[in-house]
């Protein structure tokens, strides 16, 4: 196999990174101007690190990630949990009463636009209060239980894939040993899945900690989530502490990324020499 | 032992029991709250909270009326906003999908045929804008393409124009924005396709006589059709009902639906409206979503 690209190629790489990273790094740079113009760079008194400080003493923005932390954990421990059940569920049992209809329901959630997925939940929660009493208002648990409805859906697709990529051998062998089912999960496939699950969780986190629409829809008063408050903020112009906030996100997630990437590498190879 | 043949007998296993919970949290927070907005966009606006009128009702003592009005789908249909709102978002999601595929297609392809080692990092820089808030990097293009932002700074800076031009709160913003956030969803699903391309097929049509671009058109590009296929509709059907794009950088008179149906619900608290806006759009979306299950199906059985 050769691994040769044209010039027109590798322009169309190069242009192509560049229109993904140039506003990311613009954001990097900008956060340690001192201009409150933001975009006007002010020489004289760059760099500096005084959004940093005032950013650091927002309440505001402190409560409201606050609130964002707590939902995106457990929403994505939630999701994690159901994602993982109707991911195994779909790639092991080949055929069960519903199987089309849970493939489906956990494939729209990822096209479905957020204004329909987020005033539908609204309304099931505003029509199952008058009926039942539950949820008392809105807040985190109605929050979550949206996110969790979305984020599930992903973890689905990442589990369901892994699991695709495995054959079933490990686990028979397992079974013939006379292994339960409950316990050939638990020591075989949940070991196999866990880059998987760890990925599942990270992205429904991701996901849940970003979400401006569902989480406006389902939110209630004196709930609001980060991306809520930076919103109504970025609405009336830009902000030198929006330019702090997503450089210390960026920095956050690379470190995230890179770091798992590097671990699951590094237990890919230790799989290759185990085998 | 005992007790799990006894459930068994009653249908209920251990299969059974995986699948459930993840299908009745799907059926109670995905299915059901669709037959609410149906439901609720036949019912009338009320003054109330929550501002709608029940469908059914206690006319006397023992009948029950259903009140069904088309009110709301018709005011849909006489006023031209919400017609151009819908045809507007359909046009500006399809541009967006042909500009992601004319930027995408390249750089999947490009990654697809670099070294290992290279690839692994040119996927992770793809992955990386994914993770980051959609929000933040929509945030970024108002300091980019602002009057006295960075591009308009740079190019007078540079002697190229006198004047800054206009870019935030047009079109062409709203469209840098859609393509810049979906790019990474073409890329991807086109990738894992191309990624199972056997190469040795383009130097055999090489071989035998056919150019570079000839052997693209009459291999690779058929051949990574369903990789096209789904990072379109990945692009396409979220974009049509886009609300974050288009409020922070198309300005107050990009008239997208997504739009439309937030600011019925949330400024003038029109529940019955938002609902059938919400309805006209699910029709109008779900040919495509069924479309892309299928590109999805006959993906995933091939790679097997």
């Amino acid at each position: 196999m050769n691994y040769k690209s044209s010039y027109f190629i590798l322009t169309c790489l190069g242009f192509g990174f560049a229109f993904l990273y140039i506003p990311i790094l613009s954001m990097v740079v900008f956060s340690f101007n001192a201009s409150k113009l933001v975009t006007v760079w002010d020489a004289a008194n760059s760099p500096t690190l005084k959004w940093y400080h005032s950013l650091l003493n927002n309440e505001e923005i402190l409560d409201a990630a606050w609130i964002s932390l707590k939902v995106a954990v457990i929403n994505a421990s939630g999701s994690v949990i159901l994602g993982t059940l109707a991911g195994f569920g779909l790639a092991r049992f080949s055929q069960f009463r519903g199987r089309f209809t849970l493939n489906a329901m956990t494939t729209a959630p990822l096209v479905m636009p957020e204004v329909i997925t987020g005033l539908s939940l609204l309304l099931l929660f505003v029509a199952l209060e008058q009926l039942i009493g539950w949820p008392a208002g809105r807040g985190i648990t109605t929050m979550t239980i949206g996110h969790m409805t979305f984020s599930m859906a992903y973890v689905t697709v990442i589990v369901n894939s892994r699991l695709a990529t495995f054959d079933t051998a490990l686990e028979e062998a397992a079974m013939d040993l006379g292994a339960r089912p409950l316990k050939v999960f638990f020591v075989i496939t949940l070991p196999i899945i866990f880059p998987a699950i760890l990925s599942g969780w990270l992205l429904a986190f991701t996901l849940s900690w970003d979400d401006l629409v569902i989480s406006s829809f389902t939110s209630g008063p004196g709930s609001s989530t980060l991306p809520m408050v930076v919103f109504s903020k970025v609405r009336l112009g830009v902000s030198p502490e929006i330019n702090v906030l997503a450089t210390i996100t960026i920095t956050v997630v690379t470190m995230m990324i890179v770091g798992v990437s590097l671990w699951m590498a590094r237990m890919a190879k230790l799989d290759k020499a185990a085998a | 032992m005992r007790t799990a043949g006894y459930l068994r007998r009653f249908g209920v296993t251990g299969r059974g029991l995986v699948v459930t919970l993840p299908y009745l949290w799907l059926l109670l927070f995905f299915v059901v709250p669709f037959i609410i907005v149906l439901k609720i966009s036949f019912s009338d606006i009320d003054l109330a909270i929550p501002p709608y009128k029940p469908l059914l009702e206690w006319v006397g003592k023992n009948s029950l009326a259903i009140k069904v009005n088309f009110n709301n789908y018709a005011f849909l249909f006489t006023d031209s906003l919400y017609i151009n709102a819908f045809l507007n978002s359909i046009k500006v999601a399809f541009i967006s999908t042909v500009l992601c595929l004319l930027v995408g297609y390249p750089m999947a392809y490009g990654i697809a045929r670099a070294k290992p080692a290279t690839r692994n990092v040119l996927l992770l820089l793809v992955i990386l804008p994914f993770w980051t808030s959609l929000l933040l990097r929509v945030y970024a293009w108002i300091g980019l393409l602002k009057a006295n932002g960075v591009i308009n700074n740079i190019l007078i800076w540079l002697g190229v124009i006198h004047e800054p031009l206009t870019m935030l709160y047009t079109p062409f913003a709203m469209y840098v924005g859609i393509v810049y956030s979906y790019l990474p969803f073409f890329i991807l699903p086109l990738y894992a396709n191309l990624e199972k391309m056997d190469w040795q097929l383009l130097e055999a049509a090489e071989d035998l006589g056919c150019r570079p671009w000839q052997a693209f058109y009459k291999i690779t590009l058929p051949l990574s059709r369903n990789g096209v296929l789904a990072g379109s509709m990945l692009v396409f059907i979220p974009a049509v009902g886009e609300f974050v794009i288009p409020a922070l950088l198309g300005g107050p008179n990009a008239l997208m639906i997504g739009r439309v149906l937030w600011d019925e619900f949330f400024s003038n608290r029109a529940w019955p409206v938002a609902s059938a806006v919400a309805i006209l759009l699910l029709i109008l979306l779900v040919p495509f979503m069924m479309w892309y299950q299928s590109v999805q199906a006959r993906e995933s059985a091939g790679a097997r």
